[in-house]
């Protein structure tokens, strides 16, 4: 009989709990389905937020940056979805176009950039601080580069191939598109590396493309082929991961560090972390506020301090001690005394930066047209560039001493 | 004469003369019941589904609701209009593999006017000229493979379909240019909205609808009644009796595919300024190349096309709302939709053949 009780009395209280919760129903629009580690990511995240505060969500998969995705938030908004969520900065401009229409759904548009400055009450825009675990999978590759160095597994005698004419170490680097997401992540990564071994030059190789394997194989190839000893990526695929743990089991002394996903189970021996979003904060928190009726930032950016973006599982490849300084890292960025921008780190053109006014002005390039005016704001704030800040888009667009980005 | 000489095979397939409008029903009725059963076998076996859930989830994908079939029919206009481009050629016997990319070329130029004479230029004027720059670019794109079939008798089926990589380039090309930093290039025009088509109805396709409904009949009659239907007919028959009646052949490939290739290129305006507002290499959509299907399917009867065009739609938006409804891989929901597809084709072959079976051979009429 007690336990009836507690029962109803538990019933009870949960549907009254319920009750007090706005309705909240996700349409959720992606660019790929499972099969892909950037969207596999944000579906992921999706499901840990919706199963735990108890909310329906309808999917669209495979949806590209086009007409289509106008399309498929209008469809969930006719199945009864009240919060649009799409996953791809391609997708920003449809969504914009359908919050115009209608004003009572609200529309995330994740990696977007001008939802704050479109006069769009419902339209949102959510990144994570993805340039502080880049950073932090830097350290974990200098740390790497340190011991082959230490036990002269690379040095200029057996490995000429590996420095530059000035003595640095060759480091490759795989990147989707020359623009200010891509560089503020290479750039926080280079100088992750830089953080542990300071004499490192990087190459930048574009594939012009969010995910193409065989592209991304081919630029980690040809990175190699010059002599590149850890392969970085801002790209979705296992194209690089995989072309690394080839060629190092070819004798190569080669490494890889990931994006999105744990890259293990592609290259074993080659991977030795990856930078990840742990999306499902991002997500829990976003949709609870829907569910209390609060109105979502315009823009929402967060990092290490509240758990958004982590590395995944170390390699066994990785050096010893790396756990340690990791942690010892992650610790620093967690309490703040640690910039990963800090501008006594890096150079433009042989000089300490002092001042970076960021524009956020959103122009259509086609037309060379101003589509959302916005703000400048100087970016350098107490000796450190704040990415992330005045929009959660990384607007960090130098292109540092140190880092040579092929243009084709 | 030995016995084993004349022996008869236990089927034999014969062509037939004619068939009653009865019996072709009945033999396509038969094909989607037999597709709907080997899918349920499928759904209920691979996917454990129930099949009956699944077929309802395919009809909710074009008719659930009234945007659901407005954009069905919206899809539709694109698909049957580069089918009826496509009807002259084919019935010329002239394979125009190509539509694909006379699209894009179309889509290109639209693109290319909307850009740098958008918010410059009276609204007419740049209407005008989308349409007039789209229907120039497909026709060229037309013209230049016929040229060299008529001159040189190029083989027009590789020609035509290397023109769609070329226009596949030149797309991918300029939207790198016209993205600038950005990552991707997005709708046009987004803050002026010029060169997009005033919304009618509350759709900016309205017009694309109207268009296509007119040419859809204006199509049917020059095939079929005008001077120039007859001699695309006779050329496509055969070159010989062509020239030995008197019609000049090189002129009339070549009107052909320049008629083809500009509604093709109009099919690229419409799609630009009606429907998508923004263009990248998928902006025709493999269309090109399912529109030769619906031509062939149809004998060039463009009011049959019509048809076939919103079958293949309604199995599209059919598969697509399965694969959201399950949570199915979208690979299954295609599965579905393209056994219902293959029956529907395979059925063309018992209606245009039939099988005769040992002992039978009384039946047939020689």
């Amino acid at each position: 009989m007690k336990k009836l009780i507690a029962l109803l009395v538990t019933a009870i209280l949960c549907l009254t709990a319920f009750a007090a919760l706005a309705e909240v129903k996700i349409g959720a629009v992606m660019l790929g389905d499972e099969t892909e580690g950037y969207t596999l990511a944000h579906i992921n995240g999706i499901k840990e937020a919706a199963e735990k505060l108890g909310i329906e969500v309808l999917w669209k998969y495979k949806v590209p940056e086009d007409q289509t995705c106008y399309d498929s938030a209008l469809d969930l908004i006719g199945q009864g979805c009240n919060l649009i969520v799409s996953n791809s900065y391609g997708h920003q401009s449809y969504m914009a176009l359908a919050a115009e229409e209608f004003p009572d759904v609200t529309f995330l548009a994740m990696t977007g950039d001008f939802a704050a400055l479109s006069g769009l009450d419902n339209l949102k825009n959510a990144f994570t601080r993805i340039y502080e675990s880049r950073y932090v999978s830097g350290v974990v590759a200098g740390m790497k580069l340190a011991e082959l160095l230490e036990t002269g597994e690379l040095s200029p005698e057996k490995q000429p191939n590996s420095f530059d004419a000035d003595g640095n170490v060759k480091i490759g680097y795989v990147g989707a598109f020359s623009y200010a997401e891509v560089v503020s992540g290479y750039t926080a990564f280079f100088l992750g590396i830089r953080s542990i071994v300071p004499n490192v030059a990087m190459e930048v190789m574009y594939t012009n493309s969010w995910c193409d394997i065989d592209k991304e194989g081919a630029a980690a190839e040809a990175l190699i082929s010059k002599g590149c000893v850890i392969i970085g990526q801002h790209a979705d695929s296992t194209g690089a991961p995989a072309a690394t743990q080839k060629l190092h089991d070819a004798g190569n002394v080669c490494y890889s560090v990931g994006y999105n996903v744990d890259m293990l189970p592609t290259a074993p021996s080659a991977a030795l972390t990856s930078a990840t979003n742990v999306w499902a904060v991002c997500y829990t928190e976003l949709f609870s506020a829907m569910q209390n009726g609060e109105a979502l930032p315009s823009d929402w950016a967060k990092g290490y301090d509240d758990g958004a973006v982590a590395i995944t599982e170390l390699g066994s490849s990785c050096a010893a001690g790396t756990a340690e300084k990791v942690a010892e890292v992650e610790a620093a960025l967690r309490d703040g005394t640690l910039n990963v921008f800090d501008t006594s780190t890096f150079t433009v053109n042989g000089e300490t930066v002092t001042s970076v006014p960021c524009d956020m002005t959103i122009m259509d390039f086609a037309t060379n047209s101003v589509l959302y005016a916005g703000e400048t704001y100087e970016g350098i704030v107490d000796g450190a560039f704040k990415e992330s800040t005045f929009r959660c888009a990384p607007y960090f667009a130098l292109r540092i001493d140190g880092i040579v980005e092929d243009v084709e | 004469m030995n016995k084993t000489a004349v022996h008869e095979p236990l089927v034999r397939v014969i062509k037939r003369d004619t068939i009653s409008l009865k019996k072709k029903l009945l033999i396509r009725a038969c094909a989607i019941i037999f597709a709907l059963i080997i899918d349920a076998v499928f759904i209920y076996f691979v996917t454990g589904l129930n099949p009956l859930g699944v077929y309802q989830a395919m009809i909710r994908g074009t008719f659930s609701t009234k945007m659901r079939f407005s954009w069905a029919m919206r899809d539709l206009a694109s698909l049957l209009l580069i089918g009826i481009a496509l009807a002259p050629a084919f019935r010329m016997h002239f394979w125009n593999i190509g539509a694909e990319g006379q699209v894009l070329m179309g889509a290109l130029a639209t693109a290319a006017v909307m850009i740098y004479y958008g918010g410059r230029v009276p609204s007419w004027m740049l209407y005008s000229a989308m349409l007039a720059a789209s229907i120039f670019a497909g026709a060229l794109w037309g013209f230049i493979p016929a040229w060299f079939k008529a001159h040189f008798n190029t083989n027009e089926t590789l020609f035509t379909l290397m023109m769609n990589y070329v226009a596949i380039q030149l797309v991918s090309c300029s939207v790198t240019i016209w993205r600038g930093q950005a990552s991707s290039l997005g709708k046009l025009n987004v803050k002026t909205k010029a060169g997009w088509f005033p919304s009618i109805w509350g759709q900016r396709y309205t017009i694309n609808l109207i268009v296509v409904a007119i040419l859809t009949v204006a199509m049917y009659c020059y095939l079929r009644y005008s001077k120039h239907g007859y001699e695309i007919s006779v050329v496509g028959e055969s070159e010989n009796t062509a020239r030995y009646a008197g019609i000049n052949v090189k002129h009339v490939i070549i009107r052909t595919m320049i008629l083809s290739g500009a509604l093709a290129g109009l099919t690229g305006f419409l799609i630009v300024g009606g429907r998508d507002q923004a263009i990248s290499t998928g902006t025709a959509g493999g269309n090109g190349f399912t529109a030769i299907i619906v031509a062939w399917l149809a004998k060039f009867n463009t009011f049959i096309m019509a048809l076939i065009s919103f079958l293949l739609i309604f199995l599209e938006k059919g598969a697509a709302e399965i694969a959201s409804t399950y949570n199915l891989n979208d690979f299954a929901s295609d599965i579905i939709a393209g056994i219902i597809l293959f029956c529907i084709l395979g059925s063309e072959f018992f209606i245009h053949y039939q099988a005769v079976f040992r002992g039978h051979a009384d039946k047939e009429v020689c």
